[in-house]
């Protein structure tokens, strides 16, 4: 993406997510977990219930994928981004609770936005159908929560330099919004 | 009577399913080449050259080239001089989705619409059966995936509101898609018949080789204006800025009722995946 990259390895801190701004190339390492939508429903019932996550999602990111199966040899299949829309009703949920960058694709919802400004989140973008590409950036998944669920089950993830961008920052700024606004030809 | 075996349909969606979903059609990987060209925003340049590194990647390992391996849409042509033997042909279509979508490591997608149970092997796939002359089958397999769907729309226009009506609507919903169908796009526009039969003509105009004009001078010069005005609008690549949104606007058209001016827009993600066979 652009020429500048910025590595940032996982768990994420308010200080590392406070540099961030909206258009950055980063490349994530560490662990991040998927979860798509039938895994946050499942989640934020849970919440609802009282009951306790499948993995504590303090200093965390949530990438919104449900891979392809693996072939032989591979870590994982096929895993790029899912439209991260559908999540918006159950994120604010989860950044309230500490989660500090959500992967996806497409635009967020303003509550979503705003949450990422009062609790500190960044939700980064992942090129969308770029899944067996980005599936190099993944070196081990395990499933760890709602097997039942296939491809929607929540997994846990290694990434290796997975690249993304900006889309929203936590000062409200917003990737779509700006990038129209430089590009529209009247 | 030409006999048909239907094991022999069987294998060859069996095939079609794993190679669509392995090998991006070449009229799509050149438009994508042509508009890392001409894209203005280094951010979209960098997304086209991703996206088609990924189709090189799929390509030579034989993997999927989204994780979304879709829905199996399949428009089958029958000649009527064909006789199926063996067993039941819709059943027979089923088993190579089912085999296709195991053996080719493909995500299955299909589920319950309210437990979000997962079906498990993908299946049932949309058929559209067509009765036409001579003894062939015509096959066409078009995997397709949810995120684009979602995006696409029908509506019931007012007569009165014409091509212009039409140009309009198409250009007001890639607006408000933007980024999610994963642009850049392919945008099938049907326009005629009736509801469905709109949203059958959109889907059919995704299948029609990218970038080849409609043959009537009048929709082709709309869909060269709606393609102007989609990308005028500097969403580009992902959503994220640029000047390539659409790679193409394909628009089909055929009479409506006097009361009625159905359009239906089908977008279609730049994992533009079909693959044909005749058996
Ligand atoms: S919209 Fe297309 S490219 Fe994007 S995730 Fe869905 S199937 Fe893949």
């Amino acid at each position: 993406m652009a020429e500048e990259k910025i590595r940032l390895t996982t768990p994420l801190t308010d200080e590392d997510v406070g540099k961030l701004k909206v258009g950055d190339t980063v490349l994530i390492s560490g662990v991040i977990y998927t979860g798509r939508d039938a895994a946050h429903m499942r989640m934020v019932a849970a919440l609802d219930k009282g009951e306790s996550l499948p993995f504590d999602v303090k200093g965390q990111v949530i990438y919104f994928v449900g891979p392809a199966p693996a072939k032989p040899g591979w870590a994982i299949g096929s895993a790029g981004p899912t439209t991260s829309y559908r999540m918006d009703a159950f994120s604010p949920r989860l950044i309230e609770l500490g989660l500090k960058g959500m992967i996806g694709k497409g635009g967020r919802a303003q509550e979503v936005i705003d949450a990422c400004v009062k609790y500190k989140c960044v939700y980064f973008g992942a090129v969308g159908g770029a899944g067996a590409l980005l599936a190099k950036s993944i070196k081990k998944a395990e499933v760890i929560a709602y097997e039942d669920l296939g491809p929607e089950a929540v997994r846990r993830l290694e990434v290796e330099d997975f690249p993304v961008i900006v889309v929203n920052d936590v000062y409200g700024n917003d990737l779509e919004k700006e990038g129209r606004k430089k590009y529209a030809v009247e | 009577m030409r006999e048909v075996q239907v094991s022999e349909v069987t294998e060859v969606i069996k095939k079609l399913c794993m190679d669509a979903n392995y090998y991006l059609p070449e009229d799509v990987y050149n438009a994508l080449q042509e508009a890392l060209k001409k894209e203005k925003s280094p951010v979209g340049r960098s997304v086209l050259e991703m996206i088609i590194r990924n189709a090189d990647i799929a390509r030579e390992e034989k993997v999927a080239i989204c994780q979304d391996c879709g829905l199996a849409v399949i428009f089958m042509e029958i000649g009527q001089d064909v006789k199926f033997v063996g067993g039941d042909l819709k059943e027979a279509i089923f088993e190579g989705v089912r085999q296709g979508y195991k053996d080719g490591y493909l995500r299955k997608s299909t589920c319950h619409p309210f437990t979000r149970a997962n079906v498990g092997d993908n299946t049932p796939p949309v058929i559209h059966f067509d009765i036409v002359p001579g003894d062939k089958i015509h096959i066409v397999l078009a995997p397709k995936g949810g995120g684009s769907e979602n995006m696409s729309r029908v509506t019931m226009l007012a007569p009165g509101a014409g091509l212009k009506g039409v140009k309009d609507f198409v250009v007001q919903r890639c607006s408000e898609a933007g980024g999610n169908p994963c642009p850049p796009v392919i945008v099938g526009v049907g326009v005629g018949g009736t509801f469905e039969r709109s949203a059958f003509l959109a889907k059919k105009a995704l299948l029609r080789p990218l970038g080849k004009p409609n043959p009537d001078l009048e929709l082709a010069a709309a869909e060269q204006e709606m393609l102007e005005r989609i990308n005028k609008l500097g969403m580009g690549p992902m959503g994220w800025g640029g000047t390539t949104y659409a790679l193409a606007v394909h628009f089909e058209m055929e009479p409506c009722h006097i009361a009625s001016l159905p359009c239906a827009v089908n977008i279609n993600c730049h994992a533009a995946r079909h693959k044909e066979a005749v058996i």
